[in-house]
């Protein structure tokens, strides 16, 4: 029976294949870790992460990237702070008040993709635009207002995927034992999805630090810590792309070691995130 | 006396929390109308002077004597996304057929973490990557095998890195997709006598097909807007590419790249947002299609 020999030979050959695509993507991610760490941990040093660009630091001298870290983590700490902010009450407001109208609810949710899917350079322009009509310069402040636009459809979504997940019966029992519906939504719901809530904030924190795109235009660059929220700011991805492309070496070195700051900071937040979603899955309620 | 008082407390506190909701809800809802209204009114001088057709296809990119051409920066867009999305489409459909249906847990317990983290690494890193391992090996390896001496930053390293960077992005997708597909209709097909290849050929592939095209269409938008990992390594030459091993300019990387000097040379600054509203709009679209065609094949499952 030669056909089913070939039927036999062509699943084979698929299966194959099937195996050989998720070892490449297995592969790429070690590769990108493992070449990222080949060439930069040589190069990080305690002064490159404990102080600001000296005189000459740009021609390869003395100094580190302290004003990159800080920056980076005021940055991202405050786009976070502010989407949370906004972005909490929103994904409460689709699961508890709006229960009932799942039509307005999966609009909503459909216009948050579409958010998601905008690239982070059109946030930059905007934000560059937004900037000139107000006449605001450079700053941190301009950079945690593009970044927040940025991330907050991320952080919505996520909350809205685990929020989703509460039973029907608990808001129910809640608001019949008398509570008021931001009661509910801060003290059950908010309660019951803590874990997966703090996964939602780790993952938009992790977008907004590594994020180069939508800053380009509004923080600017400076070798100073800021120390106001007016003034210009260093962050890491723009210290990696600016280094890298000096022609010193030395200068180069130094944005493979920041490299691996990054990658850093993004392993810790994704162990992290980890950690409380299995959490998540742990404490959920299923019927 | 005072449990009415913490009455209308606790009521005013939640009138206060609710009209909180809706005005973030408002100021969310109204960011595309914002995106969509500023960039117009930025790139309305710039179209107000010239037609958006020259604007679209003329080759010129002269911004000290007034020509923006578009069309190189076009090209070379759609260049690097179909290419990558050429090399990550087959990748991805074979790993999320592979991780849903023959893998074992153990295998799910290890991908599931090298998902999420390629999915979190930032642009930037895969930039430093392209420029450490996969320009050199382009310049070193491939370009002499092909009989071409070539510096390596071309349009292909820039694919190579924007289809490992989509991939994460496009696999999630499928494997929800193959979920959601019934187990019903597999054991029908099983049951009937079909093997295990066939089922997947003829019921999982077919039944999922609209739901992996727009799976492909949503990283196809996705690779269109990605800025500085492509920037990094495409070379940025502002001449229309012919080949894979030519550098080229796409519409992100000129934006990117020319912000410093954007305000000194007049309508500069208006052409780059008319790249970005470009950008928003065709990204806008595709994604909408995509999602559509996701929803409407979810509600006949």
């Amino acid at each position: 029976m030669p056909e089913m020999n070939l039927k036999k030979i062509e699943e084979g050959l698929f299966r194959v294949l099937m195996f050989c695509s998720t070892v490449i993507i297995a592969t790429a991610l070690f590769l990108i870790i493992f070449s990222i760490l080949y060439k930069g941990l040589p190069s990080v040093s305690w002064e490159m992460l404990t102080s600001t660009p000296k005189g000459g630091f740009y021609f390869g001298k003395g100094g580190g990237v302290l004003n990159a870290i800080i920056g980076s983590l005021y940055l991202s700490l405050g786009a976070t702070i502010l989407a949370l902010i906004i972005g909490l009450p929103l994904a409460l407001y689709m699961n508890v008040h709006l229960i009932k109208h799942q039509k307005l609810v999966n609009g909503i949710r459909f216009m948050l993709d579409l958010l998601w899917g905008v690239p982070s350079i059109v946030y930059g322009a905007f934000g560059f635009t937004i900037m000139i009509f107000f006449g605001i310069r450079a700053s941190l402040l301009a950079g945690i207002f593009t970044v927040t636009l940025f991330i907050i459809p991320i952080m919505v979504r996520s909350m809205d995927e685990v929020l989703k997940s509460v039973p029907r019966g608990l808001l129910e029992s809640s608001l019949s034992l008398g509570s008021t519906k931001a009661e509910t939504s801060y003290r059950v719901y908010v309660k019951q999805c803590i874990p997966g809530v703090i996964t939602a904030v780790l993952l938009s924190f992790g977008r907004a630090i590594g994020d180069a795109a939508s800053i380009l235009f509004t923080t600017g660059y400076t070798d100073y810590i800021p120390t106001a929220l007016n003034q210009p700011t260093a962050t890491l991805p723009l210290a990696i792309f600016f280094q890298l492309s000096s022609p010193i070496v030395e200068v180069q070195n130094r944005a493979y070691a920041s490299a691996v700051v990054l990658v850093t900071i993004i392993l810790i937040i994704s162990i992290l995130a980890r950690v409380f979603s299995a959490k998540f899955h742990k404490n959920k309620i299923n019927f | 006396m005072k449990f009415r008082r913490i009455q209308i407390g606790r009521h005013l506190r939640d009138k206060i929390h609710g009209s909180w909701m809706v005005i973030s809800l408002a100021l969310v809802m109204t960011t595309p109308v914002f995106l969509l209204v500023g960039l117009s009114v930025k790139s309305w001088l710039l179209l107000e002077e010239n037609s958006i057709f020259t604007l679209l296809f003329s080759k010129e990119w002269k911004p000290l004597s007034g020509q923006f051409g578009f069309y190189p920066f076009i090209i070379s867009s759609v260049w690097v996304t179909v290419v990558a999305l050429l090399i990550s489409a087959p990748i991805c459909l074979l790993t999320s057929i592979h991780l849903t249906q023959y893998a074992k847990k153990w295998v799910l317990k290890i991908m599931h973490p090298i998902i999420d983290i390629l999915a979190g690494i930032p642009s930037v890193i895969y930039g430093v990557w392209g420029i450490l391992v996969v320009v050199p090996f382009i310049s070193n390896y491939l370009g002499p095998f092909m009989g071409k001496s070539v510096s390596g930053y071309s349009i292909l390293a820039g694919a190579i890195v924007l289809s490992i960077m989509i991939i994460p992005f496009i696999l999630n997708i499928l494997i929800e997709i193959f979920r959601n597909i019934p187990t019903e209709l597999s054991e029908a097909s099983l049951s009937l006598g079909a093997s295990k290849w066939q089922t997947i050929k003829f019921v999982l592939v077919r039944r999922a097909m609209p739901g992996i095209i727009s799976a492909l269409g949503l990283g196809m938008s996705r690779a269109f807007g990605e800025t500085i990992a492509v920037l990094m390594v495409v070379g940025n030459v502002t001449k229309i590419p012919t080949g894979l091993f030519q550098p080229g300019y796409p519409l992100p990387a000129l934006i990117a790249n020319n912000y410093g000097e954007m305000l000194s040379i007049p309508l500069y600054d208006s052409a780059l947002m008319l790249a970005a509203l470009i950008l928003f709009v065709v990204v806008m679209l595709f994604n909408f299609a995509s999602r559509l065609v996701i929803i409407e094949s979810e509600k006949h499952a």
